[in-house]
């Protein structure tokens, strides 16, 4: 078992990347800060849990995550929908290639990055139900693996990468919809599923 | 060979690196053939790097780092609430 001072010292590097995903998870700072106070808390007293040589990153968003589902969600009371309308692939991504022509027809860098503002992105991915919106995080933003997020989230890998896949759909046809929105892509070009 | 549904189907496992060494293969060889998919992909790829972008990280407020140190002290492992405010900055 390692010294507890130099785990404190290590886990202490990833404080500002734990509030960062603990202010995206709860989106206000007080419950940010609560929530990586007592992320810090539980691994310090379980830090004789921790497996030297694993990931300690990992194990620390395990904590971080667990404590928000616990606590944090319910507190917040968001409705925990667990599904989601499922989106055709095929359906979706013909869609999502007219953006790509717009693109092409564009002549600026960074184009794609332009499409849509932060806070759209953002607002996609706030109007997915947690069982999916934590997921998505987890692997988009934080660049966790499915077997990473699989052990955070207590979940068989196959049901993580429903839930990932098929939220990050939903996401994707709210950023296609604000594209339209943008005028960006007609309407009426639209083909229906089925 | 996939046809494009299946390889469409197969697009979010693919960029994530997390396809097994056949079914990349199956993928790539109608990737190679298909040039809307092979679109549809790239544009994915992309548009993974942009939703990352946009999330850049919030500045961490100094009085929390304070509040952090105190998790570490002596207090901590004896304690069943809350660290003392300000202890051990």
């Amino acid at each position: 078992m390692a010294d507890r001072g130099v785990f404190a010292e290590e886990a202490m590097q990833f404080a500002p990347q734990l509030y960062a995903a603990a202010l995206r998870l709860t989106r206000n700072q007080a419950d940010a800060e609560d929530l990586v106070q007592e992320t810090f808390l539980k691994a310090y007293r379980g830090f004789g849990n921790f497996e030297q040589g694993s990931n300690l990153r990992a194990w620390l968003y395990r904590i971080l995550t667990n404590n928000y589902i616990n606590s944090y969600r319910s507190r917040q009371r968001r409705p925990e929908e667990s599904d989601l309308a499922d989106v055709e692939d095929l359906y979706l991504y013909r869609r999502l290639d007219q953006l790509e022509q717009v693109l092409a027809s564009r002549s600026a860098e960074d184009q794609l990055l332009d499409l849509f503002t932060d806070d759209e992105v953002k607002a996609a991915l706030e109007a997915l139900p947690d069982a999916f919106r934590v997921p998505v995080l987890l692997a988009d933003v934080e660049e966790f693996s499915y077997k990473e997020i699989a052990e955070m989230l207590d979940l068989p890998i196959g049901t993580v990468m429903s839930r990932l896949h098929r939220g990050r759909k939903a996401m994707h046809k709210r950023l296609y919809e604000f594209a339209v929105g943008h005028g960006l892509v007609e309407r009426t070009s639209e083909t229906q599923p089925q | 060979m996939p046809d494009c549904n299946e390889t469409l189907r197969e697009l979010q496992t693919y960029l994530d690196g997390e396809l097994g060494d056949e079914a990349k293969k199956l993928v790539d060889s109608h990737l190679f053939e298909c040039n809307d998919c092979m679109q549809a992909f790239d544009f994915h790829a992309e548009l993974k790097m942009v939703i990352v972008s946009k999330f850049k990280p919030g500045e961490m407020p100094r009085s929390l780092l304070d509040k952090i140190q105190a998790c570490f002290g002596p207090d901590a492992l004896t304690g069943d609430g809350d660290p003392k405010p300000g202890v051990g900055a």
